[in-house]
């Protein structure tokens, strides 16, 4: 899932200072989630604003609503009155929630309520891990299905570095070594040897490097009339 | 192409001519200083003059600022001590690393380390994005592509003169985990590392054992180890690495003999006190080159007298090293010049 946080209380009040009609919009996927933004989220998020900035003087009117996914236009086309009657919408989905608010609706002012903060999933209860870097071109096939490139503080490809210890990534003592869970999967299933060989350099094209990326499916696409 | 230069020699380094010798090398270190100032590292060359065969210039150590590695390598090359040009891959990508080291075999650099680098989190700009486009594996056997084959990392021709280095990776015996650690040694090894440098060790035990598995493998008859030797100043010092440092292992005995050098010395006595433990300091330098040399496979030591430079000389005296060596000059026919 996409793991976010959110953002605090005074930078949430700056991004919105100027204006009157506040709409929060929570998302009913992943940020609901991980509580980061859902409908519970978006409603004590209101209140907070409500409450806080009344305090503060000003006579803002703070209302929410959430949409089951941001990210998609058609569960963001049914709430366009609710959007066009506000001031300012502030989205509390992911980064790509609060783009799609602002590219289906030009006009509007969307702020972000939400730092989105990567791809992950929750190991305990109240804990998330990052798991992927969405680099374009998996190796989780030679490397026991742990990524070095999202798991490695310096994304390495050949084995670990100086800095392993204990198990753990010297540059954060509670974080473990990318390194040393591939070194173990592999030894347990008794394929170390897809590790022996060097992994040349990486195609980073295929990751944020080439520039944005784009999927087109011709297969899925709706057939284009003949117009032409 | 060939992986020997017209010369005879991969690159003809005066650290390749001693190595290849049979000679036991020493090299040395030199921090760049956190400014311009070129006296500063003509003061610290002039500490290591005579004393080692080549010096390794740091680059970015530890992710702080510095003259650039290159940059104050070009000042030892006037100043006629070869330098042993260190390269990370936090900073740089493949094409700023390929073109700087085009620009320093230009000036004269004929040593290369491989490293990947201190995270920029230990650094002065931790805030800063760190690359890591390729990995110090990926550098070795790009630059020796670029040596042996004459083509950059892309497969493109490199146009006239080839960058021809001494190719040198890093290796630590005591990082996790442990038993990979040979391997990833050979791993260096296949890439086309010409010699390796060790991590500071204090546990030699726990190096010997690793250096077993090494000739097991086979590995110290196709690469040169250069065992890192590193004087302590202090207890104090002595225990921070050895409880703070990842990577490292000293162990309990070296921490007393630097905790009893101070012995029988008024504790007020401050000046005493510090020539006592950077004495002792220097002899258990001294000490672990005599054990490191009848290891068999060690080909030479790397003395890091970082912000000591002093040191050098009595360590590497102390060890019965000097007079340094003189290589073989190079052949005169050669295409290659030193």
């Amino acid at each position: 899932m996409i793991v976010a946080e959110q953002k605090s209380l005074e930078e949430i009040k700056n991004l919105i200072a100027d204006m009157e009609k506040v709409l929060v919009v929570g998302c009913g996927t992943c940020v609901t989630v991980c509580f980061a933004g859902g409908d519970k989220e978006a409603g004590i998020l209101a209140s907070s604003l409500r409450m806080s900035t009344k305090l503060d003087g000003s006579t803002k009117e703070v209302t929410h609503i959430t949409v089951q996914r941001q990210c998609e236009w058609e569960y963001i086309d049914p709430i366009a009155d609710q959007i066009n009657d506000a001031d300012i919408v502030l989205s509390i989905g992911c980064g790509i929630g609060v783009q799609a608010i602002a590219e289906r609706y030009p006009e509007t002012v969307v702020v972000p309520g939400l730092n989105t903060t990567f791809l992950g999933l929750p190991t305990e209860q109240g804990v998330w891990e990052e798991r992927c870097a969405a680099c374009g071109e998996c190796i989780l096939g030679i490397t026991g299905g742990i990524c070095p490139i999202a798991r490695c503080a310096k994304q390495l490809l050949n084995g670990p570095c100086g800095g392993s210890q204990n198990g753990m990534c010297e540059i954060n003592p509670d974080t473990p070594c990318a390194w040393q869970l591939i070194y173990d999967k592999l030894k347990s299933q008794d394929r170390l040897h897809l590790i022996m060989d060097v992994q040349p350099p990486k195609n980073w094209s295929s990751s944020r490097d080439g520039g944005p990326r784009k999927i087109t499916r011709e297969d899925l696409r709706l057939a284009v009339e003949d117009s032409e | 192409m060939s992986d020997v230069s017209s010369n005879g020699y991969k690159s003809g380094s005066r650290l390749e001519r001693i190595l290849r010798a049979g000679h036991f090398a020493v090299t040395g270190e030199l921090g760049p200083p956190q400014g311009a100032e070129i006296n500063v590292i003509r003061e610290k060359a002039e500490l290591l003059q005579g004393l080692v065969d080549a010096v390794n210039i740091t680059d970015n150590q530890t992710a702080i600022v510095r003259m650039s590695s290159i940059g104050a390598g070009t000042i030892l090359v006037q100043e006629k001590l070869e330098p042993i040009i260190q390269m990370t891959c936090r900073d740089r990508n493949r094409l700023a690393i390929q073109s700087d080291l085009l620009g320093a075999y230009a000036l004269g650099m004929r040593n290369l380390l491989c490293l990947t680098g201190d995270h920029q989190s230990f650094g002065n700009h931790p805030t800063a994005k760190n690359v890591h486009d390729i990995d110090s594996l990926q550098l070795v056997q790009m630059v020796v592509g670029m040596r042996d084959e004459e083509h950059f990392e892309c497969g493109d021709e490199i146009k006239e003169t080839a960058p021809r280095f001494f190719v040198g990776a890093a290796a630590n015996p005591f990082g996790d985990p442990f038993e990979w650690r040979p391997y990833r040694l050979a791993k260096k090894v296949k890439a086309g590392a010409d010699f390796i440098q060790t991590q500071l060790i204090y546990n030699v035990e726990r190096f010997a054992e690793f250096m077993d598995k090494v000739r097991e493998l086979g590995l110290h008859e196709q690469v040169y180890i250069l065992a890192g030797i590193g004087p302590l100043k202090s207890p104090g010092m002595a225990r921070y690495m050895r409880d703070q440092v990842a990577g490292l292992d000293v162990p309990d005995a070296i921490v007393d003999r630097m905790t009893h050098a101070t012995d029988g010395i008024d504790p007020e006595d401050k000046k005493a006190r510090r020539n006592a433990w950077r004495k002792e300091g220097m002899q258990v330098a001294i000490d672990l080159i005599k054990q490191m040399r009848e290891i068999e496979g060690v080909a030479g030591v790397h003395v890091m007298a970082i912000e000591w430079e002093e040191a050098v000389k009595p360590i590497v005296e102390g060890a019965g090293l000097l007079p340094r060596p003189e290589p073989e000059p190079l052949p005169t026919s050669g295409s290659e010049t030193e």
